[in-house]
């Protein structure tokens, strides 16, 4: 066993040398400039991410400069004790509010997966005789404005009875149509051929679903993951008007009641501590599921 | 080569075959597509619940005045006569929307197509894609933060800054970015297309690494050896789906412009110059609480947005095989 591993190891490592002598030898100026290209384009893209992290460990002082200074001169960790400070005098504690976050976003991300790959399976596969109108349909309601339809959307709620529990914050957000459209573009491309042999061997529809279209789906689930937790771990709105009791209500909130929504600036530094403690779970689903996707880079269905 | 048609739709083979005994229309249906219809139907359920009865109650109310206090009334066709004939604001928005959705639309679509494309084949991939999508984890603190200094009015803003220091502005007349009818739009548009790539970016990124190597070794030995024509005859045929969906989600966004547009320029806009089809329709169903018109104004712009998604689909779902 370890001495396979230490096999592996050495091939690999012997693979990257004589990849990097290769690549030496392969540069291409054309390559260079894209790669110049693409970090003044990246640099560019990831500044508001730089100036959360550096905002986040400036002394207060330093807050005050004008004009602001992009990095942090003298990194302090006092924005993130002051907001610990903040978050222990919280009637209920702070770590209520991550579980909240955390078991409301679990749960709808799992469900809002299951729910669209399945449907667009069903929809894509077996083509029944609606499929073109539920298609439609999906498209039509991704293309309503979200801000006529809140109101009705919590005249639903309010009738199923949901106000005040965890339902009302995972149930409305399963049936996403942004989600099935993209599971569907995603199986359109998956081949029938790998379905009809494995028909053949007698493996039953779900059997199917879940051993052969879900594995071919890793890139297209992965960037679901990513979407529907971001969405559902930053959403500011349902646990405001749909949660009234303090220990249900989510991080985002909570955050919101600390920073106090004001725009003061001497709390910058507290609130540039709560955005960056907020979005880390976020960079890492981000992360996490990126690697997920380069690894599962070598799938192949059938050989051409 | 053969088995990767374009053709995807081809759905036939694998429905079961019907009993050869006899049986109702009903139960042959069922045989044919009910394990489809057992997969749709959680969706189908939840959505129905959810999207599609909020949906045609607001389609319902844009024929009536509601004011959210007494029931709806019904008006009929009142709120659209009013939308198109005598209310001018709403021309503003229409219009700022439009030069908005046709500038930003196009640009942000081919950006993160191209930024995906390139960004697959570079090494540090994860880390270039982390710093790529940045904006959409980080959008709402980002963009008031950063753009906002950028474009600050003042001479201190590090355009003005810049603009001063090379000799193109004189230090007691700098550029009123935010509050310059005549750069509100495009300061708008700037900073709108930097925070939308992001979605698109995934999707198209998630496409090129479900394609298949094989095609590309296929494609050597037929002798396709410059980048482009890979691109053009392999990588843009087999990624239609994610294009179609790139273009119906970049549709919607930027045709749905408000948000970045109320942080650089205000609400109400000087001279309506950041006025857009959204920021009516907020002003009408959260401020003055008339949520018949706003539902007018929200079928408006759903019936436009639909009408471009069918060209779209239209042009991605063109039955040709390469």
């Amino acid at each position: 066993m370890s001495n396979q591993a230490i096999s592996v190891k050495q091939r690999i490592y012997a693979r990257r040398r004589g990849s990097l002598r290769h690549r030496i030898r392969k540069i291409k100026p054309s390559r260079v400039l894209i790669h110049i290209f693409m970090i003044l384009l990246v640099l560019f893209t990831s500044l508001p991410l730089v100036y959360l992290v550096s905002t986040a460990f400036k002394p207060l002082d330093e807050l005050y400069i004008f004009p602001p200074r992009f990095l942090a001169m003298r990194p302090t960790f006092q924005n993130f004790s002051s907001l610990f400070t903040a978050l222990s005098s919280t009637e209920v504690p702070f770590t209520r509010y991550v579980y909240n976050s955390v078991l409301v976003s679990v749960l709808t991300v799992f469900g809002t997966v299951m729910i669209s790959s399945m449907g667009a399976f069903g929809l894509v596969k077996y083509k029944p005789p609606c499929a073109d109108f539920i298609f439609n349909l999906v498209v039509a309601a991704l293309m309503f404005p979200t801000e006529v339809t809140q109101i009705p959307s919590y005249m639903v709620v309010n009738k199923l009875h949901l106000i005040n529990t965890y339902a009302s914050l995972i149930i409305p957000k399963l049936a996403v149509a942004y989600n099935l459209f993209l599971m569907k573009q995603f199986i359109e491309q998956t081949p029938d051929e790998l379905i009809e042999s494995a028909k053949i061997d007698g493996a039953k529809p779900f059997m199917i679903y879940w051993k052969i279209i879900l594995p071919l789906l890793k890139p297209a689930v992965f960037t679901l993951i990513v979407f529907a937790f971001q969405s559902s771990w930053n959403d500011y709105f349902s646990p405001l008007v749909y949660i009234t009791s303090e220990a249900m209500k989510t991080m985002p909130l909570a955050i919101q009641t600390i920073s106090g929504g004001t725009t003061d600036l001497s709390r910058a530094g507290a609130v540039a501590a709560a955005s960056l403690v907020t979005i880390i779970p976020t960079i890492l689903v981000f992360l996490i599921m990126q690697s997920g996707v380069i690894e599962t880079m070598a799938y192949s269905g059938i050989k051409a | 080569m053969s088995t990767y048609t374009v053709e995807r739709n081809e759905a036939k083979e694998f429905q079961p075959k019907l009993h050869p005994k006899k049986k109702g229309r009903f139960a042959a249906h069922w045989a044919k597509y009910g394990t489809g219809y057992l997969f749709l139907a959680p969706f189908i359920i939840l959505f129905t619940i959810f999207v599609i009865v909020p949906f045609f109650v607001s389609l319902g109310l844009s024929f009536a005045y509601y004011n959210m206090l007494e029931p709806p009334e019904w008006i009929g066709l009142d709120n659209y006569k009013l939308l198109f004939l005598e209310d001018d604001v709403f021309l503003i928005g229409v219009k700022n929307t439009l030069i908005f959705a046709f500038v930003t639309g196009p640009i942000g679509y081919l950006a993160s197509f191209f930024a995906a494309w390139v960004i697959n084949e570079l090494h540090a991939r994860k880390f270039f894609s982390l710093a790529f999508y940045a904006p959409s984890i980080t959008s709402g603190i980002a963009m008031s933060v950063i753009w906002l200094y950028i474009f600050s009015p003042d001479r201190y803003g590090l355009i003005n800054n810049l603009l001063i220091k090379l000799g193109f502005l004189t230090a007691t007349e700098p550029i009123l970015w935010t509050s310059n009818p005549e750069t509100i739009m495009p300061v708008i548009i700037i900073i709108s297309i930097w925070m939308s790539m992001g979605t698109g970016f995934l999707v198209f990124l998630a496409g090129l690494q479900n394609m298949p190597g094989e095609l590309y070794d296929a494609a050597n030995i037929d002798g396709v050896k410059n980048v482009f024509q890979k691109l053009w005859y392999i990588t843009l045929p087999m990624m239609k789906p994610q294009l179609l969906f790139g273009a119906v989600n970049s549709i919607v966004n930027s045709f749905n412009v408000f948000g970045v547009a109320t942080t650089v320029a205000g609400f109400p806009s000087p001279d309506y110059a950041g006025h857009t089809i959204v920021a009516h329709l907020y002003d009408y169903a959260f401020i003055r609480f008339e949520m018949g018109y706003a539902s007018a104004i929200a079928v408006f712009l759903f019936v436009l947005t639909f009408l471009l998604g069918r060209i779209c689909m239209k042009v991605f779902s063109s039955k040709d095989t390469y």
